[in-house]
């Protein structure tokens, strides 16, 4: 079974999460990576480096959810799955496409269980439902998270296509967080804050602990309502869904709807002042105390064993 | 602008689900149901262009089985004017409800078509993509605002780099995110005043739409437990076992 995989893509770089879901898709057959973008070339080349990637399909076009699935749908033909990330533009266009085709989608898949056989969290990953998908062509999004990483060094052939893709959506402008922090999704330590954080201000804190870790930072929806963090830092059933192998959870109270991101989490610390709270409950490490107090003194004494271990 | 609200009845949100241990699915019975989340700031967005003079009538439809009604009540409290049941006790799939709600589409020809974007019980996240496909319309999801401006609308959508504003023709479909507004709770006089609005009911069935189901659900079972951790009673202690987990990401 042949797979054609929808490449994410953001001011002008591949996504990190694709060497994930060229994994995912890969275990169902060969994988052939398309890439739509205003200027494809430099992208497709970053593609073409994925292990596992067959070949590469560039086009240049809009990238609104309508003209994706009319791309989607003109490359289609031979392939037996069309696949996408569960990212903001998978979850845009897969869907749309799937209609398009008569096909029911299956999508946020975390595991393959078989060659048309699946699983998906359903109730905010509070349950997981395991099914069969009989269709000839099979429509789907993938959990980047939930898989491992292929390598690089491969050197797909690229190809170029060309043809011009109407949209009666137009994008008008985008807004972008300016953040130097790692990508959320594919982090390895990410630091969560919640809306007792209190203010950006004390964002800044959470971000400087961050730093000192090289982590990504997240935050609760309660926090982004607030005004405290920007909505692409939202990590839950609404928001980014993380897997890093630590999450550090400062404040949060642990709703299950933020849970539902960070069940993938490999270890759970956290920092709150109410051991009651279900986070705490749930950590594998917690301290009990005031964050404010905290953080400050966990930074310096991060510093302090880093340095004590490149100076020892 | 007339527009066409969809909403669909749900698990709480705030219910603590239990899995059947037989693996068929989740326990729904005794359990408190309510409107979905994402479909409450669907309405109250509809709501409010109407108070603002932008729109004329707003229909809301739920698909489901008779106690659906319910959230159709609220949504005619909270401002909407009519309501449509289309009937089922079977559970359907996404594809087969965004069909229908084609076929209401092109009998009530709405200029904009709100829903929730995902539903909290099977949080597919799909409908309002997939009715947008059928109607051939543009589709905006994930909206944190929506503007009228002349014969298009201005809509900000919640994307994984931020947030992004596209422009549409109507007639279109957009699908809400929590930010996007405050939904309203309806006083008693709203709640009175809605059981005098009109409500329909028909039969999902009567729609000429193959509603059978494509994916065969083999089973549902609960998600693995995490093993419960420790507390520790120093700082020193938790910012050593914070450096002992970067070491051991460092050795890999
Ligand atoms: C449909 C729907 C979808 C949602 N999606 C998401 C989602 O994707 N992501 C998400 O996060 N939420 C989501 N939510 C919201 C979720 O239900 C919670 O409201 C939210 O996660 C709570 O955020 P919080 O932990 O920051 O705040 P709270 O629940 O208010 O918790 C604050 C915590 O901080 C602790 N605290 C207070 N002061 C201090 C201090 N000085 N030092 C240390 N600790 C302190 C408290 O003990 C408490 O545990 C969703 C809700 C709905 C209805
Ligand atoms: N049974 C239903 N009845 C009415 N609207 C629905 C139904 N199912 C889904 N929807 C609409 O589609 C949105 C997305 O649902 P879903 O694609 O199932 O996650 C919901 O927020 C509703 O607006």
């Amino acid at each position: 079974m042949s797979v054609l995989l929808l490449a994410d893509h953001d001011r002008g770089e591949l996504a990190p999460a694709t060497a994930r879901l060229v994994a995912a898709a890969g275990g169902l057959g060969p994988v052939d990576l398309l890439v739509v973008a205003d200027d494809p070339a430099p992208i497709a080349a970053a593609a073409a480096t994925l292990a596992g990637v067959r070949k590469v399909l560039a086009v240049q076009g809009p990238t609104t959810a309508e003209a994706l699935a009319n791309t989607l749908e003109r490359c289609a033909k031979g392939y037996q799955s069309v696949s996408a990330s569960a990212s903001s533009t998978g979850k845009d266009v897969i869907p749309r496409l799937a209609a398009k085709l008569d096909i029911m989608p299956v999508t946020d898949i975390v595991a393959i269980a078989g060659p048309n056989r699946f699983v998906r969290p359903i109730y905010a990953g509070n349950a997981l439902e395991t099914l069969t998908d009989p269709q000839p062509l099979h429509l789907l999004t993938f959990r980047a998270s939930a898989f491992r990483p292929v390598a690089g060094g491969n050197a797909a052939p690229i190809e170029s296509l060309d043809f011009s893709i109407a949209s009666a959506a137009k994008l008008l402008a985008a807004h972008r967080t300016q953040t130097d922090t790692p990508d959320l999704a594919t982090a390895q330590i990410v630091i969560g804050g919640g809306v007792s954080v209190g203010s950006a201000e004390g964002f800044q804190l959470i971000e400087k602990l961050g730093k000192t870790l090289g982590a990504a930072v997240g935050a609760t929806r309660a926090a982004v309502d607030a005004g405290y963090a920007p909505n692409d830092w939202q990590i839950g059933q609404t928001g980014k869904i993380i897997a890093p192998d630590l999450y550090i959870a400062i404040g949060i109270s642990g709703a299950l709807q933020h849970l539902a991101g960070i069940q993938g989490a490999r270890k759970i610390f956290a920092i709150n002042t109410d051991p009651e709270a279900p986070l705490v409950k749930l950590a594998d490490l917690a301290l009990i105390g005031d964050l404010f107090e905290i953080v400050p003194q966990l930074i310096a004494e991060l510093d302090r064993l880093s340095l004590a271990s490149r100076t020892g | 602008m007339k527009i066409l609200v969809a909403v669909k009845r749900v698990v709480d949100h705030n219910v603590r689900i239990r899995v059947r241990l037989d693996g068929s699915g989740v326990e729904t019975t005794g359990v408190r149901m309510s409107m979905n989340p994402f479909c409450k700031h669907a309405v109250e967005a509809a709501v409010q262009l109407a108070e603002s003079g932008q729109a004329r009538e707003i229909v809301v439809v739920s698909i489901g089985p008779r106690p659906a009604n319910d959230v159709i009540l609220t949504a005619l409290a909270m401002g909407a004017h009519r309501g449509i049941l289309l009937e089922t006790d079977a559970p359907l799939e996404t594809l087969a409800i965004a069909k229908l709600l084609a076929k209401l589409v092109e009998e009530e020809h709405p200029d904009l078509v709100l829903l929730g974007k995902q539903a909290v019980d099977d949080d597919s996240n799909h409908v309002g993509q997939m009715l947008a496909a059928l109607t051939d319309r543009p589709q905006a999801t994930f909206a944190s605002q929506i503007e009228r401006v002349g014969a298009a609308l201005e809509v900000t959508r919640e994307v994984d780099y931020g947030r992004e504003t596209l422009s549409l023709p109507l007639p279109a479909v957009v699908t809400a995110d929590l930010r996007l507004n405050t939904p309203r709770n309806a006083t008693l006089p709203m709640v009175m005043k809605a059981r005098s609005k009109p409500l329909v009911v028909r039969s999902a069935a009567d729609f000429g739409v193959d509603l059978a189901p494509r994916l065969q659900i083999e089973n549902i079972s609960p998600p693995p437990e995490r093993v419960a951790g420790r507390s520790v009673a120093s700082l020193a202690e938790f910012a050593a076992a914070i450096a002992a987990e970067v070491n051991e990401m460092e050795a890999l």
